[in-house]
This record gives structure tokens, sequence and C-alpha cells, in this order.
């Protein structure tokens, strides 16, 4: 499970990565999304993996075996602000475009 | 704390208060604004006469503040005979000035301002007088530095004011800034910033090897201030400023603060070899050089302006004398010079206000038409020029006598005499000619204006300057005497010499230096004079050749060439790049540790940890191979094929979704799956407004080679970011978790938070700060996008139906039995009709995962994305237009409201003397509900769930407007390269980011 997951992590980040450094304002603000994923998972797996043992404390549930809840409420954190961060870097996408008249992230086509 | 010490800082922050006030005045309220400001000035002067009594014989009335504890700084207010007679001197001079201000100024300036500042800069000035910490008195020295920008540049459409103001500004501020360092170097020697204890510690001042460093450090602030050489270059540019401010600032009591400061300092810092020769050799250059500029200024405050910086010369060199004598002197002179000065000052402004010139080239004859002007001009000339029976020849006295005594015979304390003697003839020199030039000779016929007399409210403060300078011009002993005792007491203690104040010494050295001054004075003006007179001369003689203001330009300039060197070598405007070299130097900052561990053999190296691997699930894996698929595919797409890619990008997030619920984070994976439903409709909603992009057919080999480089350079650097990722979340996840703050929100989430949940726990009560800072950033994003969506302008091209209505469109109208619109409104005419049912039933679940929130995974921020959701499906079942018409959603009250609750609910806390955000829980019984868990966190999420729901509506109903508008927009082409005719936000600037 580790192994895949690490492989998952690794896969997201190097798409996102690779998304980020390029030139279209959509591929970057694609490539933030997938990377936000990559690194949300990443804090996540800085507590063990845990299966079947969700932080909710219920009859006969066993603390012990409990998911660490501290990286999932870091990760509760980054999802929210990476959904206002996607929608404002959304608007001034929109708004270079319309100003700039091109979606490269210079605000002007790269010279030949 | 007793009424004397409360009535010192009183005296400093009264004007401050009035200041406030004043500002507020209409602008029309010249009485009002200059009533306000004489009777602060007054009460201070009425405060400090009453505290006189406190400060006699070395007594010291001293209160303090708290202010910073926890490094051992408080506010200390502290008024002793030094300062007292400079709190008299700003206030009492600043009253006069209010009275004079109040005729002087235009009808048309905003005269509240005015007043407001000059309230703002006595207030400052006293403070700076009465603080009792050094850290304090820098503050209120960088105020004065401040309020001086602001009361030069007070006419700011004039462009010599600004560049004046802002002259004075880098050079005060400067020396400010060092100041300070000293301050600190001084503290940190004697262990304590208090005065008091600072003035008590000569000893280990002395030892200290920092003693050096520290005088300089101080005294570079003291010259800028003080206008010494080299810094005293700002000082006639400053007066651009209305005369006013420069009798006030630039003659009484600004310039003078450098001269406190080496004043209070005295008893600590005097003697000693850096301030002997950096002090007394900056004062006799300045005294000299200024005395010399001065006789060639052709403008009235140009000889006043150069003739203060040689007066502040004088002082400056008899503090660096180091002697008590020489110190008595120094302060005597420094009451002295700002009455005078500021006569004069006024004056000047008189004449300026009367004539419409302040040309010595082009006044002449004035007496004529203003006698009594002019007497009191002559009186207070003289006083400047050391004629006896007025204070400036007293006070010059004692300093040509001082330059006698011995001090460490070098060839500077030999010549000093000489230097003296030549320093005053100058300054016997300039004020002849002041007087000589403007009063008598032939009557100017070309002013400006008709000469006569000013209303005589504004000649009073001059006639009362000029009667002080002639009281204690005649009887010293009995009018200053006292005073100045106390003040030289408070600077020398047990060292105070045995001062004589007379009028008439007998034919002592000085007496007879002083006839040498005055004759040689003369001799030179009727040598000069035909120079002098010269209207049409301009040259300024070799003194003219210290171009201060050339050489601070210079600095000036080649600063900003510097700054935009390294911008230039170090930035840049283009974003890959830049993000190139982020995510290089974070991969190099991820590895660094390794390879580190690596080569030295210390730290953790990076393996798998001991804990054994969970065996792994084939459906797991099949999940992650569909994602990897996912990722790839969206990275592959997203250029020229953007719904596909953002479609495997939403896959993607589901496949992470899958994992949350795997791994044990149930919350997570509802808050993530309601996040990527509306991410992902917000982009779609936003893909409408980019062009299509198609790929260019670039034939140049090598631009395709260089693009083609470029790829591969970033694929590399992704693929090593991703395996590094990788390798890191392997290494963590093999290790056993490190035992941290979790197990006490584990332990005490149900006990301390009243929860099940441990994670909503943990967000809106363990952390809830983070969680409200968090829904800010929220809000603030939301405002942001529907202010940034208000101006909207969109591309050119997209303006107008998308290419799938218009084949809708052509459709429709081929058909007979048809009309426009009717496919789009057929669309998807059953799954609408279920959206549209759904809103209840969404409500409803959105209820559901608040109410569970603390117990269960859910919460108020999924509760409230779910809310948003049930709009949005409206809005996209009937469109906007239907939506709007029957439901009025008010996002910004919501996200107000919500913010209002959880901040309310985080201070709700303090009425039960608790710290900001604690909680409370209890359980209550409901009628019907029956038992009911209840805690003030649920309020705190409560107002979670109300600013999610109106920050996310906020943002997609922004966005889905535009295409209302654009509708609007869209009939004529021709309109909209015109730009903006029907928006809301159309301004005559919006053209600029308009279409195109």
């Amino acid at each position: 499970m580790e192994v895949v997951l690490a492989l998952g992590i690794g896969v997201l980040t190097a798409a996102g990565v690779y998304l980020v450094l390029r030139p279209r304002t959509f591929q970057v603000i694609i490539g933030m999304s997938l990377l936000t994923y990559a690194v949300n998972l990443f804090i996540l797996s800085m507590g063990s993996l845990v299966i079947g043992g969700a932080p909710v404390l219920a009859e006969g549930a066993d603390v012990s075996k409990f998911a660490d809840p501290l990286p999932q409420s870091l990760v509760l954190t980054s999802i929210v602000i990476s959904f206002s961060m996607t929608a404002l870097f959304l608007v001034i996408l929109l708004a270079a475009r319309g100003l700039t008249g091109t979606d490269h992230v210079d605000g002007e086509e790269a010279r030949p | 704390m007793d009424l004397e010490t409360t009535l010192v800082p009183a005296l400093a922050l009264l004007p401050f208060l009035v200041s406030g006030v004043v500002l507020l005045l209409p602008r029309n309220a010249r009485n009002a604004a200059a009533g306000l400001a004489g009777a602060t000035a007054l009460a201070g002067v009425g405060i400090a006469a009453w505290l006189y009594r406190g400060v006699t014989d070395g007594k010291v009335i001293e209160g303090s503040w708290a202010w910073l504890p926890d490094i051992g700084l408080r506010l200390t207010w502290r008024l002793d005979g030094l300062s007292w007679l400079f709190v008299l001197l700003v206030a009492g001079i600043g009253a006069l000035v209010v009275l004079y201000a109040r005729y002087y100024m235009a009808a048309d300036d905003p005269v509240p301002r005015f007043f407001s500042y000059l309230l703002a800069f006595m207030g400052a000035m006293l403070g700076l007088v009465l603080s009792g910490n050094l850290i304090q008195l820098v503050i209120f020295w960088e105020l004065t530095s401040l309020l001086s920008f602001l009361l030069i540049g007070y006419w700011h459409h004039n462009e010599n004011a600004r560049d004046g103001a802002r002259m004075a500004l880098t050079v005060t501020g400067f020396g400010g800034f060092l100041l300070l360092i000293g301050a600190i170097i001084i503290g940190h020697i004697v262990g304590s910033f208090e005065l008091s204890t600072v003035l008590a510690s000569r000893d280990a001042l002395t030892a200290s090897p920092l003693l050096t460093p520290a005088i300089l450090c101080v005294l570079a602030g003291a010259f800028a201030k003080s206008a010494q050489f080299p810094l005293q270059f700002w000082l006639p540019h400053a007066m651009a400023a209305p005369t006013p401010v420069s009798a006030y600032l630039h003659s009484a009591t600004m310039v003078k603060a450098g001269i406190y400061l080496m004043i209070r300092l005295w008893p600590v810092l005097a003697g000693h070899d850096g301030w002997y020769y950096t002090v007394s050799l900056a004062g006799l250059i300045t005294f000299l050089l200024g005395g010399a500029v001065a006789v060639f200024q052709n403008d009235l405050k140009g000889i006043l302006a150069y003739s203060t910086i040689s007066h502040l010369g004088l002082i400056t060199l008899l503090l660096g004398l180091s002697t008590p004598a020489a110190a008595v002197a120094a302060i005597f002179h420094t009451l002295n010079h700002a009455t005078f000065k500021a006569s004069l000052f006024m004056a000047a402004g008189i004449i300026d206000h009367e004539t419409g010139t302040r040309d010595v080239r082009r006044l002449s004859g004035l007496f004529k038409h203003m006698p009594l002007t002019g007497t009191l001009a002559i009186v207070a000339a003289a006083a400047m020029a050391g004629v006896p029976l007025l204070n400036g020849f007293i006070s010059k006295e004692m300093f040509l006598s001082e330059t006698f005594e011995f001090h460490t015979g070098s060839l500077l304390d030999r010549l000093l005499p000489l230097l003296a003697t030549l320093g005053s003839a100058f300054g016997v020199l300039y004020s002849v000619r002041f007087i000589h030039q403007v009063f008598f000779g032939p009557e100017a016929t070309d002013l400006p204006r008709k000469p006569h007399e000013p209303v005589s409210w504004m000649r009073l403060p001059v006639e009362l300057l000029v009667a002080i300078c002639l009281v204690v011009g005649i009887i010293p002993a009995a009018s200053v005497g006292p005073m100045l005792k106390s003040g030289a007491l408070a600077v020398l203690g047990a060292e105070t010499p045995n001062v004589q104040l007379e009028l008439w010494h007998g034919f002592t050295p000085a007496f007879l230096l002083s006839l040498v001054a005055m004759a040689l004075g003369f001799g030179l003006y009727i040598a000069l004079y035909h120079r002098l007179a010269n209207r049409t001369s301009t040259d300024r003689p070799w003194a003219g050749r210290v171009r201060g203001r050339r050489t601070f330009n210079d600095v000036m300039a080649s600063l900003e060439l510097a700054s935009a060197a390294i911008v230039r070598f170090f930035g840049t405007v283009r974003l890959q790049p830049q993000l190139f070299l982020v995510v290089t130097a974070a991969a190099a900052a991820g590895a660094a540790p390794f390879v580190y561990q690596a080569i030295t053999k210390q730290g953790s190296p990076l393996t798998l940890g001991p804990s054994p691997l969970t065996p792994v699930s084939w459906s797991f894996l099949v999940l992650w191979l569909f994602g990897v698929v996912f990722a790839v595919g969206a990275a592959y797409l997203a250029k020229f094929h953007r719904v596909a890619s953002l479609i495997f990008t939403s896959a993607a997030g589901l496949v992470v979704c899958a994992t949350f619920v795997w791994l044990s984070a149930p919350d997570l994976a509802v808050t993530q799956l309601l996040v990527e439903i509306v991410t992902t409709v917000l982009l779609l909603l936003g893909l409408r407004w980019l062009p299509r992009r198609s790929a260019l057919s670039v034939t140049d080999r090598a631009v395709r080679t260089r693009a083609n480089l470029r790829r591969g350079r970033d694929l590399a650097l992704a693929l090593v970011a991703g395996a590094g990722m990788a390798v890191l979340a392997l290494a963590a996840m093999t290790r056993p978790n490190v035992s941290g703050i979790s197990e006490f929100f584990v332990t005490n989430a149900l006990s301390g938070g009243g929860g099940h949940n441990i994670v909503n726990v943990i967000l809106v009560d363990f952390r809830g700060f983070d969680t409200l800072g968090e829904i800010t950033v929220l809000g603030i994003v939301a405002l942001t996008v529907f202010a940034l969506l208000r101006r909207f302008r969109p591309a050119r091209e997209v303006v107008g139906s998308t290419r799938q209505q218009q084949r809708q469109d052509a459709y429709d109208e081929a058909l007979s039995g048809r009309s426009v619109g009717d496919t789009a409104t057929d669309y998807l005419f059953v799954p609408r009709i279920v959206m549209h049912l759904l809103f209840p039933i969404v409500t409803l679940f959105a209820l559901h995962l608040f109410l569970r929130g603390h117990d269960h995974p859910g919460g108020g921020f999924a509760a409230g994305i779910t809310m948003a959701i049930a709009f949005i499906l409206q809005y996209m079942a009937r469109g906007t237009r239907w939506v709007e018409e029957r439901l009025r959603v008010l996002p910004l009250r919501w996200i107000g409201l919500g913010l209002l609750l959880a901040v309310a609910t985080g201070a709700g806390s303090w009425f039960f003397g608790r710290p900001f955000l604690t909680s409370a829980h209890e359980t209550v019984e409901l009628p019907v509900l029956g038992s009911v868990p209840l805690a003030s966190a649920t309020l705190f999420d409560l107002g979670v769930f109300a600013l999610v729901i109106g920050a996310t509506i906020l943002m997609l109903i922004a966005l889905a407007h535009q295409s209302i508008r654009s509708a609007r927009q869209a009939p004529t082409a021709e309109e909209l390269a015109g730009a903006t005719s029907d928006a809301p936000a159309a301004k005559p600037g919006a053209d600029a980011e308009g279409v195109g």
C-alpha cells in the first residue's frame, strides 16, 4: 500500500510541477490542482497508513488504532485554502487574458 | 501618581489630541483652527509655568508607564530644568507662531491641515524633550522629522516644496536611524534605556570600547537634525516651507533638537576625544561656512537659513569645548538665538507678505513704508550681530571669552579666538546687509505690491519676541537668570559654574574681540557693498561652491540606479524562469540534508523505516493505476484540450478522495468531494472566457528545438521533484509515528471539546483560531474575485455567442416551428427537473452534515459547500435570470454574518474571563429532540457554515453573471471597441482594461 501511495504522490507531483512550469495560464492552474492533491496526500502520509481507523470516538472504537487526526485537520485547511487559491487564480487568469490579449503567464508571448 | 507627574505626559499628548480635532474642522475654519492651536500652545506654557517650581535646583519630575515590559521598556516622562527650558521655548514660540500664521496664511490655503500638522509637531517636539527613555526619545525624534516633512511640503503643488521636504526627510530620517543605533549601543553598554540611568553611567560608558561608535552614531543624528557640516545642506532647501514653519521649525525648535540631544548627553559623552574633535570641528566649520555663505544670499530667508546654520555651529562648537562654562553659554545662546531668529523670520515673512518679494536686491528703502516692522527687524538683527543691550551680545561674549580658555592646547585651540572673531564678523556683515539693503537706500519702485505695515496682530508676535531680546539683554540676571541656572543645574549638577549674567564685564578680551568683529563686519560690508548690491549679479564667490544639494542628488540618483541594477540582475518579470528557480531551490533544499548525511555520515539516512509494509490491496492498486492515467492525461491535454484536461483533473481528484476514504480520513473525503464539485463548476464557468487555442505551426527549427529543450528540462525537473516526493513519503510512512501533540487531541476531544469527531474538534475548538484565519482568507478571496469580475472585460474574440450556441441558433432558425433558443431551453430537460427538485433534499443534507459535524464526519465547511451546491444546481437547471427572479441570495451578507458570528463566538469567552475562542459545551434537554449535546463551538461552526455559503456562491455567481453581461454587450462589436457603454463599472479609465 505504502509503495502504491508513494508512487501516486510522485506521479501527481511530477505532472503538477511539469504543468506549473508551462507557459499557458490554464496549464498552470491545472498544475496547481494536481500539485495540491499530491501535497495533501503527502501531508496525510506523514502519519502512518491506517485502514479502518477513522479518528471518530464511538462505542467500542479502539483509540490506539486511530489514524493521526492532526495531519487530517491540516489537510482540511489546505483543501479550503487551495480552493480559494484556484478561484482567485482563475479570475486573475481571465482578467489577464482580457487585459493583455494573451494567456501566456508573462502577459506577452515569448519573444522568439 | 500625583498631579505633577500626570501633567508632564499631558504636555506632550495634548497637542496630538487637539491636532486630531483640528484636522476634522472644515477647510475654511481659520479662526477655530488657529484658536484651538493657540489655546493648546498657551496651555502648554501655563502648565510649564506651573511646573517650574518642581524643576529648580536640579529637581526632576519623573513618572513612567509600562510600555513593553517583556523587554524592559517603559514610557518615561521626565521634566528637569533643561527640558523645562525647551518646553517653554516650544510652547511659547509655538503660541506666537500660531498667532502669526493665522494672519500669514492665505485664505485659500487649507488652514486646518496646517494647524493640525503644526500641533502634532509641537506634540512631537515636547515629547522629545520630555522623554526619559532613549528609545522613546528616538521615536519622537522621528516623528518630528515626519511632521517637518509634512510642514515643509505643505504647499505640495510647489515643486521646490516637495523637493525640500523630501531632502529634509531623507537627511534627518537617515540621521534618526543612526541615532537609534547609537541609542541601542548606549543602552547595551549601560544596560538600560532610561535616561536617568544613562546619565549616571559615565564611568561605564568611558570604559566601554563601544563608546566611540556610540558617540559617532548619536552625533550623526544630532548633526543631521541641527544642520551641522557636512549635513547642513537640507536646511536652506527647507525654506520652501511657509514662513511660520521656518520661524518655528527651522529657527526655534526642530533644528534645536540636535542641540538638545547633545546638551542632554553632554554630561556622559563630552570630554572624550571622539566628542571633542568631532563636535568642535563640525561646529567650527559650520559656524564659519554658514556665516560666509549667508553673506552672499539674495533671498531674505536664505540669509536667515545660513545664519541659523552658522549660529547652530556656534552652539555646537561650545558644546564640543566640553567645559561647564561653555555648556552654559550653549544653553543660553540656544534660547537667545530662538528669540531673535524667530522674530527675524517673522519679519522676513511680513516683508514678503506685504511687498511680494524676498529678494534683497529688489527690496530697498522700505523703512519709510513700514517703520514699525523696520524698527523691530533692526533690533532683532542687532541682537543677531551681537550688539550690546541685546541678548545676542551677552551669549556671544560668553562664547568669545570661552574661546580664550585653555582646553587641549592643540592648534585648533590656539586659533580659536581668531576664527571665532572672523565668524562673528560674518554675523555682523550679513546682519548689516539684511537691514541696510532692505530698509534703507533709494525707495524701490518695481515691487510686486505696494508695501505697507501689516495688520497689528501679525506684528504682535514679533514685538513680543523683540521685547524679550531687549529685556534679557538689559537685565539678564533678573529675567532669565534663575531659569538658566536650573537648566544648567540639570545638565551639570555640582559642576555648574557660577555664571555672572551681566551686561558689562569691563574691558575684557572678549569685549575687545566683539569690537574687532563689529568693526571687521562693517568694514567688509563697505568693501563688498557694490558687489552685494548689484542686482544682476548671480555669482556666489567661493562660498557658493559648497554644493551639498548636488552631492545629495548624486547620491540619491546613484542609489536608484544601483537598486535598478540589482532588480535587473536578480529579478525578472517572467514567471516561468522564476517558478523554475523556485522548484529547483525547493528540490535542492529537500535533497540537501540527505546529501550532507551521505557525505558526513551524520543524521538519519534516507532509507525505508522499520515499520512493516501494509499488504497491498489490488483494488487500491487499480484505483491508482487510474489515478496515474488521469494525472498524466491532465498534464498532456492541458494545452489544447482544456475541457478534457479539466475532467481528467477532477477524476484524479476523485481518486484522491477515494484514497482519503481508504486511509481513514472520512472528513477529508467529504470535503474533497464537495470542493471538487465546486471547483469543477467554477473552472467550467471560466473556460467559457478562454479563447480557442490551436497548435501554432512553428516552422523555424531553431525555435522548435529551443522549445523542446525547455520542455525536456522542465520534464526532468518534474521527474526529480516527483521522485523526491515519492521517496520522502515512503520513508515517512515506513517509520513509526512520532508521539506529538496528536495524542493530546485524541485524549481531550470529548472531555475538552465535547465532540466525538476529533478532526472537527481540532478545527473548531483546539485550533479554532487557525480556522478563523482560514475562513477570513476565504471571505477575502471571494470579495476579491467579486471585485475583479465587476470590472472584468473578456477577451474580444470570446465576446458573443459561443460556437455551440451559434450552431443551436442556426438549427432553430432553419426549422420552421422552432424559435431561436428552443434547443437551449429543451436541453437536458429531464435532468433539469430532477435538479430543480433536488433543492430541498440537498438543503436537508447540508443541515444534516452541519449538525452531525461535531460527532461524525461533516461539519460547517462541508455543509456550507453543500448548501452552495444546492444553489448552483438551481442556477444550472434554470439559468441565472430565472433563479434570481425568484430567489434573493445575498452572499455578501452571508459572508459578513458568518465572520461576525465566528468572531463574536470567540470574543464571547472574554465575558467569562477566558482567552479568545475558549469553548464550552453542555448537554441540553430540548423538547421533541431530547437531550442534545451543545457546544459553543457549534456556534463557531455556524459562522463557518454561513461564510462558506456566502463566499462560494459569491464567486460562482460573479462568474455566472458574466454571461448575462456579455449577452447585453454582444449586439455590436463596434460598440465594444468603443468600450464600455452599459456596464455599471464603465468609467473613462476603464478603457485601458477593456476589450483588446
